[in-house]
């Protein structure tokens, strides 16, 4: 480091979670055993095992969706929308109740820093099953009918177990349907600890069901015929199998998959709150975002202006233990995740983009990628079409509002971008013309409960949240 | 039964705004509801089905681009339009669904009528599918629905007029360009509704129609990487094909309207799924106060 100061480690506590040396599945209220060969999944900063893991196999996940069912005919699909809502608010305290462990075990599990598994995962995900559970009671209020599909199964990614987690659970049940939700292999921790909570919500057992497990799992649950949706968020490769999967079945199908997203930078933008609005864009959360903002888009004039404070803030990222409260950059979460972006990084170079990344210490074990930046890149490059996944930014230039916007849609994905102008009409006209489900304007990586997010194109099928959000769950909604 | 059955003409395709043969040179025969030949049909080949593709995405800009006002109008003006050849559309549907005149009338009437309540829409969809999101902190956030692109339409088999005005002015009434196959055994009033939308405002390449076979050309379409978004509802009926086509759909991850298991009865006031089936949520999000 060349800082002129070092701060002193601030190490969060682990003491106040309890993992156990090894997990079973949720199914019908309980746990269960799994009928496959238990994994292990580790803290990606230290490699160090954390737990064991039960793997679900196809029976165990019929007999999820078979739990499911019954609790569906039985209880949630019969019970008023005024008591599911009841639940749900519970769920939300709990949440909020235990939300330092909350936190704690999704740092540890995942690898991301504790100050925005803190400060922004758990408030998001308590936000979100306070937003879903008063619309419980208030769905015809929203346009879509108020009858539920049934029994949903849905595929969380590995880049905010919990949050994704929240996403997908709180408006099915709000909408009175029942799920089974598959964990990332890599991060399966916390929806455990999500399904202890819902124990402790007394929620009637099978409305909740967790199966953990890896792909195998997972297109066991997509195919099983006694699922009514199917709600997945992860790569758009995988989102395509589903979509042929499904196909010629009455299941429905929400896809929230890869991006691409262009931050674009004008010329009378306010540059040091740009610098910082593309450093979240792309390193927040180790840049494992779907809608960060890897490609730069730089009005030529003020490129090198930009890059310089860009480059003087990056020295002042901080990368290490995530249980740090001063760490701004955790671990990757996985070698397999470390091994791609090394490759796609690997080729930036290779196809002549000029690689720099900060001087920093990373530490010996765990998965570390220190944050990056490309420059010289052209949209033919694959670092600047491919989702990297990683804290790999690729930086762009453009001469005029119209080569900005070309560019910027120049990709298959179509999931958010980000737009910085101190004038407003600029702004307005460049944010109708983005074709992305989300546009940032002077701000990036935003998130609300109340807010429909999704993608365009090849970034998904569907949006979730606000209101929009209803319509993937409820049967008088086309969408 | 009108003596004019006997007054015959060539009926073509209609892409980008224009009236081409079948690239292929290929035509098919068109049989009255009664069994007597009509007409040879162009056969909407492939190429056909590219060409109508490139003419749709050339028109999305434009057509997109412009404001719920006048596409409100452009549509408005097609019903009246269409309103003005009344007596050629009855005797088409008669012709081709084999109605009795009084209940020809009654189809022709409808179809007038739903392309001004769509025609309506398009200034409104916004406001009551969209809306302002109460985030939790100092931003402005609106969602906004917006068209997908270049939708496919595979329109209805059996309702010949009433289906097919009931399947297009949803999809274009948003600012979406279809590229839409006709019915195959009842081609003729989708290609007299084509010389409508060309006399009418309705921009070159806005709709396109082919007349020729769903099962031939539904697969290109399906699986063509610059179609957004497909309607299955001509397909109804052949799960088999309709499977086939959401499979081949993946590929680019289209939006797919599912084939009902059975044609939907068009007198019914279709809702607004017929519309937000083909419309994407944009959220956009800005500071305030700062």
């Amino acid at each position: 480091m060349t800082t002129p100061f070092t701060y002193a480690p601030a190490l969060e506590s682990r003491s106040v979670v309890d993992i156990k040396p090894s997990y079973g599945l949720f199914v019908g209220g309980e746990f269960v055993d799994g009928g496959g060969t238990a994994f292990k999944t580790i803290n990606p900063a230290t490699e160090e095992v954390l737990a064991e893991v039960a793997e679900a196999d196809e029976a165990d996940v019929d007999r999820a969706v078979r739990a499911a069912r019954t609790a569906y005919d039985k209880v949630w699909s019969r019970m008023s929308g005024r008591e599911r809502a009841k639940y749900l608010y519970r769920i939300a305290r709990i949440i909020q109740e235990r939300s330092r462990e909350l936190a704690v075990l999704e740092s540890l599990d995942n690898g991301k820093p504790i100050r925005e598994a803190r400060d922004v995962d758990v408030p998001t995900v308590a936000a979100h099953f306070f937003y879903y559970a008063g619309w419980a009671d208030k769905l015809e209020y929203a346009g879509y009918g108020s009858t539920p599909l049934g029994v949903a199964g849905q595929i969380i990614p590995w880049n905010f177990p919990l949050l994704m987690l929240a996403w997908k659970v709180a408006p099915a049940l709000a909408c009175g349907n029942t799920v089974v939700l598959k964990p990332a292999e890599t991060t399966p921790l916390t929806a455990l600890l999500f399904a202890e909570i819902c124990q402790q919500a007394d929620l009637p057992p099978g409305v909740v069901n967790i199966v953990t497990g890896a792909g195998a799992t997972g297109q066991a649950l997509v195919a099983h015929p006694g699922i009514d949706k199917v709600a997945f968020t992860g790569s758009t490769e995988v989102g395509k199998a589903i979509a042929r999967t499904v196909a010629g079945t009455d299941k429905r199908v929400t896809l929230e998959l890869g991006g691409k997203a262009a931050n674009i930078v004008f010329d009378d933008a306010p540059l040091d709150q740009a610098v910082e609005g593309i450093v979240n864009g792309i390193f927040f959360n180790q840049g494992h975002v779907c809608c960060a903002g890897s490609r730069l888009l730089v009005q030529e004039s003020i490129a090198e202006e930009l890059l310089a404070r860009l480059k003087r803030r990056m020295t002042t990222l901080r990368v290490g233990d995530p249980l740090d409260k001063n760490t701004d950059l955790g671990a990757i979460n996985s070698a397999e995740q470390l091994a791609r972006i090394h490759e796609l990084s690997a080729v930036g170079e290779a196809e002549g983009a000029g690689r720099w990344a900060p001087p920093c210490d990373l530490p010996e074990k765990g998965f570390w990628f220190p944050p990056t930046l490309f420059t010289g890149v052209s949209q033919a490059h694959r670092i600047a079409r491919e989702e990297i996944f990683g804290p790999v930014l690729s930086v762009l230039t453009f001469r005029t509002p119209a080569e900005a916007v070309e560019k910027a849609n120049n990709t298959p994905y179509g999931l958010s971008a980000g737009v910085w102008s101190d004038k407003g009409s600029l702004i307005l006209s460049i944010a109708n013309q983005l074709r992305a489900g989300v546009v940032w304007a002077n701000t990036f990586n935003k998130f609300d409960p109340t807010s429909p997010f999704g993608g365009y194109k090849e970034s998904g099928h569907g949006r979730e949240g606000g209101r929009h959000g209803l319509a993937a769950y409820l049967k008088g909604a086309e969408a | 039964m009108s003596d004019r059955i006997d007054v015959r003409k060539t009926y073509k395709l209609y892409i980008g705004g224009a009236f081409p043969r079948s690239e292929s040179g290929h035509s098919y025969e068109v049989r009255d509801a009664g069994g007597a030949f009509v007409a040879n049909a162009a056969l909407a080949s492939r190429k056909d089905g590219r060409d109508a593709v490139v003419a749709a995405r050339k028109a999305f800009g434009g057509w997109s681009g412009r404001t719920a006002y006048n596409r409100a109008q452009v549509l408005y003006r097609v019903a009246e339009v269409m309103e003005d050849r009344r007596p050629q559309f009855v005797q088409a549907v008669q012709q081709s669904e084999g109605l009795r005149a009084k209940d020809a009338d009654r189809v022709v009437d409808e179809a007038v009528d739903r392309l001004v309540w769509f025609a309506g829409w398009a200034d409104k969809v916004t406001q009551v599918v969209g809306g302002a999101n109460p985030v939790a902190g100092p931003y402005f956030n609106l969602s906004t629905p917006e068209p997908t692109g270049v939708v496919a339409v595979l329109a209805p088999q059996a309702s010949s007029l009433l289906g097919l005005v009931s399947v297009i002015a949803p999809v274009v009434v948003t600012g979406n360009t279809a590229v839409v196959v006709s019915s195959f055994e009842r081609p003729l009033p989708a290609v007299t509704f084509a010389e409508v939308l060309a006399t009418s405002d309705v921009p070159g390449g806005v709709v396109n129609i082919l007349t020729g076979s769903a099962a031939t050309i539904g697969p290109w379409l399906a699986s063509h990487m610059d179609v957004n978004a497909i309607d299955l509802v001509g397909v109804a009926g052949d799960p088999a094909l309709a499977a086939e086509l959401e499979v081949a759909a993946a590929d680019n991850l289209k939006r797919v309207r599912r084939a009902p298991a059975a044609e939907p009865d068009w007198a019914v006031e279709p809702g607004l799924g017929s519309m937000t089936a083909f419309l994407e949520t944009k959220t956009v999000w800005h500071p305030i106060g700062v």
